[in-house]
Formats: C-alpha cells, sequence, structure tokens
C-alpha cells in the first residue's frame, strides 16, 4: 500500500496545525458556527444528534495492522469504543468532543491518516473496488491512479469550495464492487481496440433526492492526460453550477439541465487547454513509482485445495470466500453484519484482534468494502480455517456475504441529524427474521439497503430491495423501492407506493421475498426475477394485509 | 475598506462607480453591465480601467478586452460560494490577464492561501483580516500538490529534484 | 395536538458536542431537568436570551422543541429529541440513558419492537 513520503507527512501534520488553529478561532469565537461549519466539514466533523462525528479518510478502503490499532486506540482514548464503516470505505467516530479532534488527527497523522476533505464541498475520498490487486476481473488494479487522483484534489486550491461534495471511484466495469455509475465522476479502467490501457470517464451520477446513473463523458483518455481530464470535468462543474438551491447544486442535476452533449463540449474544451499548458501531465514513470506500491505481496506456490472443516467452516466459505487470482489464495469477507447486530459496527477489541490476524498470518492489509464489510484480499487458503476460527471467537464469521441479512444500513435517526426515521432497527429486525441459514441460501443473492431519510447513505436506490425511512406527519414509516443496482448493470430502484409503518415494514419485506421465491425460474436472483416481471406482483403481495383489511 | 496587495496595505487607486454615475478622473471600476454597454467609451479613457464581476459572470465575457483592464474585482456574495477561484484561474491561464485580481466581499482568513494560488493577488478586508495575518495564512501549509499560479513548486516536482 | 402545547428549548455544547436544555437562564444536561414552556411568549423569550450563548460560544443552534405530557411524566413529541435526550435507541448502553439520570424519560413503546402486540399510537391509514 502507499506510504507517506516526507512531503505526505508533512503535509498531513500541517494540516492538522491548521485544524487547531481553526478550532481555537472557534472556541474564542473569532469564528462563528457558519463560518467555522464548511472548515470542521473539510476535516471530516459533524455535529450530530448526541454529538459530534467524526469521519476518518481510508483511501480506497485499504488499512494496515498498523492503522487497525490506531483506530482502535481512539475509539478506546476519545470516543466509546467502536467505530463504524460507511459505504464509503472510510471509518466514523460518533463521540469525539470538538476540543479533542486536533489530537485526534495529530495521531492519525502517526500513522498516515487524517480525515481531509472526507465531508464538506469539495473533493472526497476516492474509493475502489474492495478485492482491488487481489481479484481477477480487473484489467489492473485502481489503487495507484485512485492515489495520484488523492493527491491531486487534496486541497484543490480551485475546488475546495464546490457547489456541493464530488465523489470519485476508479474500476472496472468487469465486474463493478465500487458503484462506479453512481458517483459524480467515475474513471473506469479499459483498454482500446489497439490493446492500449487507458481510462473511460463517467460523470453526473448520485444518489440523494434525485438518483441519477452516470453519464459517459468521454471514452478513451490516454494514461497520461487523466489528471488533465479530471480537472476539466471539476472546473466546468464549479463555473456552472448553480448556486441558489442547495438541492439542485450536484454535478448530476448540472448535466441533466444542459445535456451529456454539452457538458462533454464544454469539458473537452477546458481539456484540450489544460492538455496543452501541460502542467497536469501524468508521466507514465510517476504513474510505475506509485503503482509499485501497491505491488501484491510475493504469491508462494500452493495447494489451490480449499481446506475442508466443519459445516460452520463450510457455510462461511460458500458465501464469504471469493476467488484469488494466484492459485492457493483466497479472497476472505469478513462481515460486520452478525444478526440482530448494528450493521457496520467495529469494537476496539475486533479492530486490536484483526491487526494480530494480519501479523499472524503474514497480510499486510484489510480492505473496507463498501457494503460496510472488511475485506481480507490475500489469504493464503491453508490459513483459512484458522484465521475462521479466530474470527468466529471475535464474533466476526457470520457466514452470510452478500445474503439477505448482509444489509447496508446508514446510522439514521439513532445518530444522524439529518435523518427522519431509524433505520438501524429495520435492518436488525430483518436479519432476526431471516436469520435461518438454509432460508437465506435459498433466497440466494439478495442486496437489501436501508436509508433514514433522502440523503441516501445507505445507497437504498441502489438496493434490490431498497427501504427509504420518512417521517409521516411524526410517525416513522418506510417506503420499499425494488430492482436498485450498484453493480456493473446499474439501476435506479422503483418507489412501489405508499410506506409501512415500522411494525409493518419487515412483513411487508418478506412478503416481497415470498413472491420472489414463488415466481422466480432457473435459479435466478431476487434482481433478475424483478427485472423480468416487474413491480405488480410483488406491489399486490407487499399491501397483501391492506388488501384484506380493505374487505 | 482597506485594500492589501502584494502582502501590504496599499492605497487603492481606483473608485467603484455605479452604473448611472459619472466616471470619476482616475481608475475607475465598473460593472460587467456598463462595460459591455458603454465598452468604447471605457477603453479610450486614459486612465486605468477595471471591471467587478459577480459570482455568475465568468470572465470570459471581457474576451481580449482583459488585455486593456488594470484590474478584475472577483466578487465572494458568500464565502461558501467558490466559482471565483474558477475566475481567477481563467484569468491567469486561458486569458492571460496580468494584472491585479483583486477579492471582495465575503471572505475568509482560510481561504487566502487557496485564493493566492489560484491568482489573487489583492483582497478588499475587513480589520479582520492584516497582511500579518495574510503572511500567516499563507505559510499553514509549505506544500501542495498542484501547481500554483505564483509557480510554487509542487510536491511533484519537488519529488523529482526540480 | 389536543391540550396544551408544551415546549422546551434545547441546544448542542459547542465544546463537546453534548445534547443540553434550557433552565433558568442556563442549560442541564437532562431533559427531565429542563425548563417547560406552555405559553408561546416564554419560550421566546428563552430562545432569545438563549442567542447569548450562541455569541458566547457555549452552544450552538438553540430550539424549541415540543413536549407533551404522557404516563405521569413528560415526554418529546419527536422521535428525534426523544433520541437526543437519551441516545441511540440500538445501543442503550450509550449516551445519557446510560448514565444515571432521575429519571430518564421513558422510550415510548412505538419506539420499541415488542415480540407479541405493542400499544400503537398512530392510526395507520390504508
Amino acid at each position: 500500500m502507499y506510504r507517506y513520503d516526507e512531503f505526505d507527512a508533512a503535509f498531513v501534520k500541517e494540516r492538522t496545525e491548521q485544524f487547531r488553529y481553526q478550532v481555537e478561532r472557534r472556541l474564542s469565537g473569532e469564528l462563528n458556527e457558519d463560518q467555522f461549519k464548511p472548515l470542521r466539514l473539510m476535516n471530516g466533523l459533524y455535529l450530530q444528534l448526541h454529538a459530534y462525528m467524526l469521519r476518518i479518510a481510508v483511501p480506497y478502503g485499504t488499512l494496515s495492522a498498523k492503522q487497525l490499532r490506531m483506530l482502535a486506540h481512539i475509539a478506546r482514548k476519545y470516543d466509546k469504543g467502536y467505530g463504524h464503516f460507511t459505504t464509503r470505505q472510510n471509518l466514523q467516530f460518533n463521540w469525539p468532543k470538538l476540543k479533542d479532534v486536533p489530537d485526534i488527527l495529530a495521531d492519525l497523522a502517526t500513522v498516515e491518516m487524517h480525515a481531509i476533505q472526507t465531508s464538506g464541498n469539495c473533493i472526497r475520498n476516492v474509493t475502489a473496488d474492495q478485492f482491488a490487486g487481489a481479484t481477477d476481473e480487473e484489467i489492473e488494479d485502481p489503487r495507484p491512479l485512485a492515489e495520484i487522483i488523492r493527491q491531486w484534489s487534496s486541497l484543490h486550491p480551485e475546488f475546495i469550495f464546490l457547489a456541493r461534495k464530488f465523489k470519485i471511484a476508479v474500476g472496472t466495469s468487469l465486474h463493478d464492487r465500487a458503484a462506479l455509475k453512481y458517483h459524480d465522476m467515475a474513471v473506469e479502467i479499459v483498454k482500446n481496440e489497439a490493446g492500449e490501457t487507458g481510462y473511460r470517464v463517467w460523470a453526473g451520477g448520485g444518489m440523494g433526492r434525485t438518483p441519477y446513473l452516470a453519464h459517459l463523458m468521454r471514452e478513451f483518455v490516454e494514461r497520461e492526460d487523466i489528471l488533465a481530464y479530471l480537472e476539466a470535468v471539476l472546473r466546468v462543474y464549479n463555473q456552472d453550477s448553480r448556486r441558489d438551491n442547495i438541492h439542485k447544486q450536484r454535478i448530476k442535476i448540472l448535466i441533466n439541465a444542459i445535456g451529456p452533449e454539452e457538458m462533454r463540449r464544454r469539458v473537452a474544451r477546458e481539456f484540450e487547454e489544460i492538455k496543452a499548458a501541460g502542467t497536469l501531465q501524468l508521466p507514465a514513470a510517476e504513474l510505475a513509482r506509485i503503482a509499485a506500491y501497491f505491488a501484491p505481496p510475493k504469491f508462494e506456490k500452493l495447494s489451490d485445495e480449499m481446506p475442508g472443516g466443519d459445516a460452520d467452516f463450510e457455510n462461511w466459505t460458500k458465501t464469504n470466500v471469493h476467488r484469488h487470482r494466484a492459485p492457493g489464495y483466497a479472497i476472505a469477507t469478513i462481515s460486520l453484519k452478525p444478526i440482530g447486530g448494528v450493521p457496520g459496527d467495529c469494537s476496539h477489541q475486533q479492530l486490536d484482534a484483526l491487526a494480530d490476524l494480519l501479523d499472524r498470518h503474514g497480510m499486510a492489509e484489510i480492505r473496507v468494502s463498501h457494503e460496510q464489510n472488511l475485506v481480507l484480499p490475500h489469504v493464503r487458503k491453508k490459513d483459512l480455517s484458522a484465521i475462521f476460527a479466530r474470527l468466529k471467537e471475535l464474533g466476526l464469521a457470520t457466514p452470510n456475504a452478500g445474503l439477505v441479512t448482509d444489509i447496508i444500513c446508514c446510522p439514521g435517526l439513532d445518530y444522524c441529524d439529518l435523518a427522519n426515521a431509524r433505520s438501524i432497527p429495520v435492518a436488525q429486525k430483518i436479519a432476526e427474521r431471516f436469520a435461518d441459514l438454509d432460508r437465506q441460501h435459498d433466497i440466494g443473492e439478495l442486496k437489501i439497503k436501508i436509508s433514514g431519510c433522502i440523503n441516501a447513505c445507505g445507497h437504498h436506490h441502489a438496493g434490490h430491495i431498497g427501504i427509504l425511512g420518512v417521517d409521516k406527519k411524526g410517525v416513522e414509516y418506510y417506503q420499499l423501492q425494488l430492482g436498485g443496482s450498484a453493480a456493473e448493470d446499474a439501476s435506479i430502484g422503483e418507489i412501489m407506493g405508499p410506506g409501512f409503518g415500522e411494525h409493518e415494514i419487515v412483513d411487508a419485506v418478506e412478503r416481497v421475498i415470498k413472491a420472489y421465491t414463488l415466481l422466480r425460474i432457473n435459479g435466478e436472483r431476487f434482481l433478475d426475477t424483478y427485472r423480468r416481471v416487474g413491480m405488480e406482483p410483488f406491489k399486490n403481495m407487499a399491501y397483501l394485509d391492506q388488501l384484506h383489511a380493505a374487505y | 475598506m482597506p485594500l492589501i496587495k502584494n502582502g501590504t496595505y496599499a492605497e487603492d487607486g481606483f473608485s467603484v462607480v455605479a452604473d448611472d454615475a459619472a466616471l470619476p478622473p482616475g481608475g475607475a471600476i465598473v460593472s460587467l453591465a456598463r462595460f459591455k454597454k458603454e465598452r468604447e467609451t471605457l477603453l479610450a479613457r486614459n486612465a486605468p480601467l477595471g471591471v467587478w464581476l459577480k459570482s455568475d459572470e465568468s470572465p470570459e465575457a471581457l474576451g481580449e478586452d482583459v488585455q486593456r483592464l488594470s484590474l478584475v474585482v472577483l466578487e465572494f456574495p458568500k464565502f461558501r460560494d467558490g466559482r471565483a477561484f474558477s475566475w481567477a484561474r481563467m484569468l491567469r491561464t486561458r486569458l492571460g490577464f496580468t494584472g491585479e485580481i483583486r477579492a471582495t466581499g465575503d471572505f475568509l482568513y482560510d481561504q487566502l492561501a487557496y485564493m493566492t494560488r489560484v491568482g489573487f493577488d489583492a483582497f478588499e478586508v475587513s480589520d479582520k483580516i492584516t497582511p500579518e495575518l495574510l503572511q500567516r495564512a499563507l505559510k499553514e501549509m509549505s506544500l501542495v500538490y498542484q501547481p500554483s499560479a505564483e509557480g510554487r513548486k509542487t510536491i511533484g516536482q519537488l519529488r523529482a529534484g526540480a | 395536538m389536543a391540550g396544551l402545547a408544551l415546549q422546551m428549548l434545547t441546544a448542542n455544547r459547542l465544546v463537546d458536542g453534548d445534547v443540553v436544555y434550557w433552565r433558568g437562564g442556563g442549560w442541564v444536561e437532562a431533559l427531565s431537568d429542563a425548563e417547560i414552556f406552555s405559553a408561546k411568549a416564554d419560550a421566546e423569550t428563552a430562545l432569545a436570551a438563549a442567542q447569548a450563548f450562541v455569541a458566547g460560544n457555549v452552544v450552538v443552534n438553540p430550539y424549541l422543541f415540543d413536549v407533551r405530557e404522557e404516563r405521569g411524566g413528560i415526554t418529546p413529541v419527536k422521535e428525534r429529541e426523544i433520541v437526543r435526550a437519551l441516545g441511540p435507541s440500538v445501543r442503550t448502553d450509550l449516551g445519557k440513558q446510560a448514565a444515571s439520570l432521575s429519571p430518564p424519560p421513558a422510550r415510548r413503546n412505538r419506539a420499541t419492537f415488542p415480540q407479541g402486540g405493542g400499544e400503537r399510537d398512530d392510526d395507520v391509514s390504508i
């Protein structure tokens, strides 16, 4: 993984001192809250319902054992002993005190971590596939480019007060685990007809109040031109976006308003100029230099045989162990979705224990997935049993990756100032309802995603079943959406109809799943059945209770 | 309001002129609307000319005339409106403007470094920002990843030993 | 809402983000200690007085919220304010509910998930 050189280290240190001065000035009143808010957001600090919330950057979801230990330390020293992994691969602490945050950032800096631009109207954490470098489903590891983009976007002087947040992902569409089409901008690594590797750039995707899938901006950008192209997109966005209505200021709105063709034209103009100026060229040598940091470990010559084990182990390998590009190796998903637990939460004990696990098995890194789980990218198959046993002790071996109980869920009204409804209890109840593993396997791949408000941090638009919490006259209600997907077959879920009360929503979800089991053919997934038969049959089943009551 | 130019307090040789007011003998700052309307007259004056751009007014509207201006004023109606960062950048790069780019309106001490890096060289300030504070602001982040208008070396260039 | 419209005043403390409530010209940490306003004018007066604490960098964003009498106690009307008063419903070991506050407002029945039929106080139309 990337290692800071003296420049990166000094940069983060200076940024910490800059924020320390800002906090001083806020506490003394030299800065009022209106002035301070964008400044603290650009250091990842929100003010939530009970407390502040600090979002720490985990660039492209990659962490080392040392970093895990520091996160555990921060959880203990400054917070309440746990953190929460997010859908953008970051980590959130829910109880820091404002006066402690500069010290937290100083501690993070000692392990090459920070909270720079994890919130605010600026370029956010650059995300990538959690299987990067380990999967055989990529043209190349997206993380070197993600690291280059991270540096290019860090305190970029022109784009530090954008109209709204700007999220970038890097990936491949061979199997998109990074939700490329839902990003403000996405860089897809591709090969052209001549077999050269370059980048296809998309822009204008987004969740929130008005979800959109990204439009194609450029079919092929040469490697050395990529930063110039990204800069061109940001420049057009910064210049031309609305500033009069906070709900209409994402780039998705701009592109929808002027049309993708016009957007491409404006971007092309800027691109040609920036290219001609030559200041943002990315030399092959620099790309290679950064790529060297991400070289995979030396893979040993090992038997590719999958070790056997007891029923628990077999269940776990069925869903949580994935094919690795090197024989004898596997990718393992560590589920942070124990039945009845809070999705995505991780205790300081678990963080420390995972660090030990990495060390014990010679693993240099762990990844944060987009689905609020963790991933061990390079696991020797022969180590799987021992690792599973340890994960089981830690409560991290739930065998549900990709199944119905592997729910994505935002913090919701239990934590978040923006929320209309609680989301976590709904996730817990659904998981408890479907806890039976045989039943989960019968249902198969089913991605349920829950958001507590229209800001959609739970990605409900991209759920096979999406659930949106709303406030209906002071009462928590839940709307269902079906048929969303964040993968390479991206689609936006369709709203079913009127919402369900909190005592009805789990039953409604169960009826929807029942409809699937009745209608499916040829082992198709829930998503495929929905796409084949449409909303009607699911809607009828979901509202069954109401229909009966009406008669 | 005090003017800080090139790092120190400076006399303002310009006055802002309303759209319907008579032009003063010395340096004058007019709105873009007035500049478009009275372009010939304004450019023919034998006195420095500046144009005031609102945050939704692109300097592109000035075209090649920008070379004949001494000053462009970029307004921040609200410090969160960051369009002027791109306008300053456009003035320095696409339009090749070498005159004074002056910031006016609502901006923070915390934005001064970014503003300098995109090409601002003058700031109309309240008493909350002084030349000393400007110097401090410019030193907060000694290293930068992106190219700057003042030609400061980037981290990339430092790495390459440039 | 039928009956007397009652309100309380709340804010977050700047230095640590903690939830606080207005009481007699200052701030307390427990909702059960907070001042109740039955007259709109009194509520508005308190809100105005709270601005001094904003200017003094003690709290941020003070605002009034509705409460009502229920089961012999005072409880917020909105779920959001119950969460702010107590802490996350999914981690009852955290937040004010975990500290010994006397007595904390009970979580409303519909805020928990009863195994059988819980008391429902919302009217669901078909």
